[in-house]
């Protein structure tokens, strides 16, 4: 795990209780406890986005997640709702990508992790699904664009070719992967060249062929990790849109330590800190109310 | 040494030029010892650089002065007469097939045994084991598995790789036999450059692809053997190269007859059950050394031998020099 580094400027007090107010939906214009008034203007920061129907895809039921004695995640629980971005926030080291990657099961390959704790996917237990069957249903993005060392066609297909076939029916395949590759944004800057190889493509295209490869698959639910943390600027805002146009068919996680980012894409956010999960709300409550004060000085010091 | 001029834009004392000494592009006086070490280090590469041009220089006089065209095409002969003993198609053949036989032993296994080492590599102890059973057979000099590999292929039940007597006694030199223990010089190149590339792929990649609901079979099949794609050309080169300089394993176990000597009618697998030899068999029979004693022979297909391994490490430094696929961990 990386070390904990406090955010800038403000301080958090770390030996005192998560100050967490119980009510799930607190005004947004009250003020809280400490008697200070939203730290963030919400309204003048935040654009505005189409609300879509929402439906409730993954449910996070007390999970928490130990790599050897240290507890990395301590019982969380939220929900991944289809129609939404849910974010999660937070310091280094604070379990967001842990949580993340409980929920496609990525965690297991880590020898030490040990889990404790329900998540469901449309109901249903994902321990009981076969790992390869839950991760076609949840896809993943990574922090470092990751295509695979063959032509940009071949990654977008892998996904979609069974296991032990070569390259079969190209044809067959071709349309799924102009698909993929058109609700990624890149199609029509790669149309000509799907022969030539992925990993010659600049950093923000080998992203979104990243993103068309996890499309492909057809998956429900997408989690991305820091996608764009090494991204230049102009990368960040193309994903950044897309994300947002995705979110009506699949239901979105991303983890970012950018807030201004999550403030720009999300629709909930979840603020974790020390494998708890402090605050989680709406991305106006959390950014303009926050109810619990170490949400408010996360994300005044990151503002200030 | 640095020749960057002191900064005083922003107000500070340049860091770099003592006082008295400021701007000064003379190099700082130093001890002697280390004048001497400098010395004694310029002198050894020269030397090395003097040793290989005079190899290379010698050989291409001499092998310029003995080689003739037909020598690469015409047969050995035994015979007192020089001019009648023919030239050294066969031992060429031979060390092409010897090489060829041994890199496709070595191939798949050493590959194999790196994929193992690095993807799957429990128990923990069983993968020291293998690791240090590689590094051991890395070190065995190669008589050693020369003779080593006579006991076992001596051995009647190996009889069908090689020729039997009469009396049933198994004669265990045949090119299986000096491939097969030809790809043991082979193998830990193969599996050290395998690995060493297997490693350089960051572990997202490999998430990426199980994120993908891929198994961990075509993960190291379509993902990882094809990023380490240059790794394992690598390790089969210069594996190769070893192989076609080998004597030792020749000498003992490919039977040193001086023609291809197929044993049975089977076109190929006659040949690769019979004897032969190779370049540097050859070279050593012919040596003052050998029997021969026709050192005009000896330096013609000496000159090739070194030919084909310069070939082979120049191809080592192309596939080097090819880009491989290079992920931000």
């Amino acid at each position: 795990m990386e070390s904990l580094t406090p955010p800038p400027l403000r301080r958090i007090v770390v030996d005192q209780e998560p100050t967490t107010v119980p009510q799930p939906r607190a005004p947004a214009t009250e003020t809280n406890g400490h008697g200070t008034a939203a730290v963030v203007p919400a309204a003048a920061v935040r654009p505005q986005k189409r609300r879509t129907r929402v439906t409730e895809r993954m449910q996070v039921d007390r999970l928490s997640v130990a790599y050897g004695e240290k507890l990395a995640v301590k019982a969380v629980s939220l929900s991944v709702r289809q129609g939404e971005v849910l974010a999660l926030i937070g310091p280094s080291g604070c379990g967001k990508t842990t949580l993340l990657r409980s929920l496609n099961r990525l965690v297991e390959l880590t020898p030490t992790a040990g889990r404790a704790g329900r998540i469901l996917l449309d109901g249903q237990e994902v321990d009981r699904m076969e790992a390869t069957q839950l991760r076609r249903r949840v896809g993943m993005l990574f922090q470092q664009p990751n295509p695979f060392p063959m032509s940009i066609f071949d990654n977008v297909a892998y996904g979609l070719r069974e296991r032990g076939s070569r390259r079969p029916h190209r044809r067959q395949l071709e349309p799924a992967v102009i698909e993929a590759l058109q609700r990624a944004g890149l199609y029509e800057e790669v149309a000509d060249d799907l022969d030539h190889p992925a990993l010659a493509l600049s950093g923000g295209q080998q992203q979104r062929l990243c993103i068309a490869r996890s499309l492909a698959v057809g998956p429900e639910v997408l989690l991305l990790d820091e996608p764009c943390s090494a991204l230049d600027p102009r990368s960040t805002e193309i994903i950044e849109q897309l994300i947002i146009g995705l979110r009506s068919e699949i239901a979105i996680v991303i983890v970012t330590h950018n807030l201004q980012q999550a403030n720009r894409v999300a629709d909930q956010v979840a603020f974790m800190y020390l494998g708890d999960l402090i605050e989680y709300g709406s991305a106006e409550q959390v950014f303009g109310a926050p109810r619990a004060q170490r949400t408010r000085d996360y994300v005044a010091g990151s503002f200030g | 040494m640095s020749t960057r001029q002191p900064t005083t834009a922003l107000g500070y004392p340049p860091v770099v030029a003592p006082p008295g000494r400021a701007a000064s592009h003379e190099e700082p006086s130093w001890g002697t010892r280390d004048k001497i070490g400098l010395a004694a280090a310029w002198a050894a590469g020269i030397l090395l650089c003097l040793i290989a041009a005079s190899i290379m220089g010698y050989m291409l006089y001499r092998g310029l002065q003995y080689l003739q065209l037909d020598m690469l095409v015409t047969h050995p002969l035994a015979g007192l007469d020089q001019s009648k003993t023919g030239g050294f198609l066969d031992p060429i053949l031979g060390t092409f097939l010897l090489t060829v036989v041994g890199i496709a032993i070595a191939l798949p296994i050493g590959v194999a045994i790196a994929v193992w080492l690095t993807e799957y590599g429990k128990p923990s102890g069983l993968a020291r084991a293998v690791e240090s059973g590689v590094e051991i057979v890395a070190g065995t000099p190669s008589i050693v598995l020369a003779i080593f590999g006579l006991l076992i292929f001596q051995q009647s039940a190996f009889g069908f790789l090689s020729f039997t007597a009469a009396g049933g006694e198994v004669f265990g030199r045949s090119f299986f036999a000096a491939g097969a223990m030809m790809s043991l010089i082979a193998l830990p190149l193969v599996v050290g450059a395998t690995r060493e590339s297997l490693q350089a792929i960051p572990s997202h990649v490999r998430e990426a692809s199980y994120a993908l609901g891929k198994d961990r079979i075509s993960t190291i099949r379509r993902v990882l053997l094809p990023g380490a794609r240059r790794g394992i050309a690598t390790g089969a080169t210069l594996g190769m190269g070893r192989i076609a300089g080998d004597t030792a394993i020749v000498v003992i176990l490919l039977g040193a007859s001086l023609q291809l000597t197929p044993e049975g009618h089977t076109p190929l697998l006659g040949t690769l059950k019979g004897t032969g030899s190779t370049l540097t068999s050859y070279v050593y029979n012919n040596s003052p050394a050998g029997e021969g004693n026709a050192p005009e022979k000896a330096y013609a297909a000496a000159f090739v031998l070194l030919l084909i391994v310069i070939l082979l490490n120049f191809a080592v430094d192309l596939i080097a020099r090819r880009k491989e696929p290079v992920w931000s961990r």
